[in-house]
């Protein structure tokens, strides 16, 4: 009996394509706004949970001045000097790794290639702190850093960019005014959270920069990881004490140096756009829930034009309640399609901006599960006022209606 | 259901529309008896009550006074589902503008009735089929009301009205939209459905020319039977 009623109601959709297109309409853009939004959302977050992981855990950077956002460069105020690095190495507790840095923008030529790149200088725990893996080859030694070898490590974007097909390993590379070896090719990294290529890089020991790039001995940024996540504070504080002295900042002064927690930074970035997915996604569902009215407008409107057909339908003996049960059955199979179309219209829209975007395309089975839960529910709850002021029209009344 | 006693039995029917002084009365108190197997024309100008009685008869509408027994039982008091079930099962409708379903075909149209009855589909696509035969439509059955004449689609109607296999067919005005020609078709129908089958038929009409086929001719006036006279014996 149910199902010849729903065999009802699936005939009348289809005699009525016009009608019921326009009736799904609704629908499928709410549920395609909701799905494209939370997945573009959620997309970006995980890119902005991978950046974070690339950045190296629990890592502290400290830089000369206060103006520090942004990529390393060599600061304008007074820098570090290797004695600094020797103190904090000695008075910090709870440190995994320390890695102090310069860095210069120069150009690198390799045959007849050449390429703008951040060429940095640091010393063997500069791979510890920033994660770095490597794809072929080495990292420097310990030697090589005491040394100020001509050697370095290059990155992705150099070796394609410079090498294209040949193995980088044992290659020379000229850098700024002299020639390096290369040892090692780092594993890619992609883009960082403020948006610059990391993997556009040549790392050599900071001694070797030191003499042969930046001609002086300052230290840009010093880089801390700290082994446990919960020591992170005490690590920053020691660190911002210990640099006063040195530096001889005077009591109740502002600090000429920062101590940055990237982690932090790039959770407050994480959680900023969980936030605007959120609001995203609110907003998307306003939509949805208009989409819903306009189920339901479209259904009271196909009430009161087929208040004909449901009179013959009373009339030859149907039921209130299998009236009702068709117009319901109408709303929710037109729901569920519209439900359908604008989860595959939304992903579509998702996967276009994330190969757009470059982000993850990071569709969530729950939330299509859900939108696909929520738009049936959608028909059953603005379905059921029209289809229950259909089942009670009253037969003569609705019989006699133009 | 008795056999020997009236199918249709008004006894006081009143019929009130509104409340307290403003009311209008559409029945002022009906008596009618039908017998089974009687052909009856309900004639009478407009505002006189005769759709009302057929509203009634049809268990479309309840009487506000008075008692309706149908085949014996007393069925004044039935509510609306029972009503429903009660009009599946022994009563057929026509009406003046063949109200079939737009863009179904002719078959389904006929299955209708069936499909709320409960019936499993074999049997009501040959039920159907041959209620369409019994009107003559036979090769007909796929196309829609748009697809034919109004005399076919009048037949559509009736075959609706007759494939539950009712004790009562009631028609509203089945000629009103048709040409004489057919018409005259229509009637001969609905007459040998009455003669051949002993199927009951109340039809409500204002032309006296279909009125002649009925053998008995009911008029109302102001909501009373004015007039009742029997042509010829069935």
């Amino acid at each position: 009996m149910l199902w010849e009623t729903v065999k009802l109601a699936m005939l009348s959709i289809r005699r009525n394509v016009l009608r019921s297109v326009l009736t799904l309409l609704g629908i499928v853009i709410g549920v395609a706004a909701v799905i494209a939004m939370v997945t573009i959302g959620s997309g970006t977050s995980q890119k902005v949970q991978d950046d974070l992981s690339k950045l190296g855990s629990n890592m502290l950077i400290v830089r000369p001045g206060q103006n520090t956002f942004g990529p390393p460069t060599v600061s304008e105020a007074r820098s570090f000097k290797e004695r600094d690095v020797a103190i904090l190495r000695s008075q910090l507790s709870g440190v995994r790794a320390m890695a102090p840095s310069a860095s210069k923008t120069t150009t690198v030529v390799f045959g007849a290639l050449n390429d703008q790149a951040t060429v940095t200088g640091s010393d063997t725990g500069f791979f510890t702190v920033q994660d770095w893996t490597f794809a072929a080859g080495r990292p420097f030694g310990e030697a090589e850093v005491r040394a100020g070898a001509a050697v370095c490590v290059i990155g992705e974007t150099i070796r394609s960019t410079l090498f294209g097909g040949i193995d980088p390993i044992g290659q020379r590379l000229r850098t700024g005014g002299f020639d390096c070896q290369v040892v090692g090719l780092l594993e890619a990294k992609g883009q960082s959270a403020f948006g610059t290529d990391q993997d556009n890089t040549v790392i050599m020991p900071l001694r070797t920069f030191q003499r042969r790039l930046a001609g002086s001995t300052r230290i840009a940024n010093i880089y801390i990881s700290v082994a446990n996540r919960e020591d992170v504070p005490r690590v920053q504080a020691d660190t911002e004490r210990i640099l006063r002295e040195l530096r001889r900042v005077a009591p109740g002064a502002e600090d000429n140096f920062t101590v940055r927690d990237m982690t932090q930074i790039a959770s407050t970035l994480a959680a900023t756009s969980t936030v605007m997915t959120a609001l995203l996604g609110a907003v998307a569902a306003v939509s949805l829930l208009v989409g819903g009215i306009g189920i339901m407008n479209i259904m009271l409107v196909s009430v009161t034009e087929r208040t004909r057909e449901i009179g013959i339908r009373l009339a030859i003996g149907a039921l209130g309640r299998q009236v009702l049960t068709q117009f319901l059955v109408e709303a929710i199979v037109l729901a569920l399609f519209g439900g359908v179309i604008g989860i595959a219209v939304g992903l579509g829209l998702a996967g276009m901006a994330a190969f757009g975007m470059a982000i993850p395309f990071a569709a969530d089975p729950r939330i299509v599960a859900l939108a696909f839960v929520f738009s049936g529910l959608i028909g059953v709850i603005f379905g059921f006022f029209p289809a229950r002021r259909a089942a009670r029209l009253d037969p003569i009344e609705a019989l006699r209606h133009e | 259901m008795s056999e020997a006693g009236p199918l249709v039995s008004l006894a006081g029917v009143e019929r009130l529309y509104g409340e307290g002084g403003g009311a209008v009365r559409a029945l002022a108190g009906v008596d009618l008896d039908i017998a089974s197997g009687s052909f009856v024309a309900i004639m009478g100008p407009s505002g006189s009550g005769k759709s009302t009685a057929m509203n009634i008869i049809g268990c479309l509408d309840r009487p506000t006074r008075g008692t309706y027994r149908f085949a014996g039982v007393d069925v004044t008091g039935l509510d609306r589902d029972q009503r429903a079930r009660l009009r599946r099962s022994y009563l057929g409708f026509v009406f003046q503008g063949y109200n079939l379903l737009a863009r179904t075909t002719a078959l389904e149209n006929v299955e209708l009735p069936l499909i709320y009855r409960g019936l499993p589909r074999g049997q009501r696509r040959q039920r159907a089929a041959e209620a369409i035969r019994l009107v003559g439509l036979e090769g007909r059955e796929h196309h829609t009301p748009a697809q034919l004449s109004g005399g076919q689609q009048q037949r559509v109607a009736i075959a609706r009205a007759i494939v539950t296999e009712p004790l009562l067919l009631l028609a509203d005005e089945p000629t009103g939209n048709l040409d004489t020609a057919r018409s005259h078709e229509i009637m001969d129908l609905l007459t040998g459905l009455n003669r051949e089958r002993g199927l009951t038929v109340v039809m409500v009409t204002h032309e006296p020319d279909m009125a002649a086929y009925a053998s008995r001719s009911i008029r109302f006036v102001d909501g009373h039977v004015a007039g009742d006279e029997t042509r010829r014996a069935t």
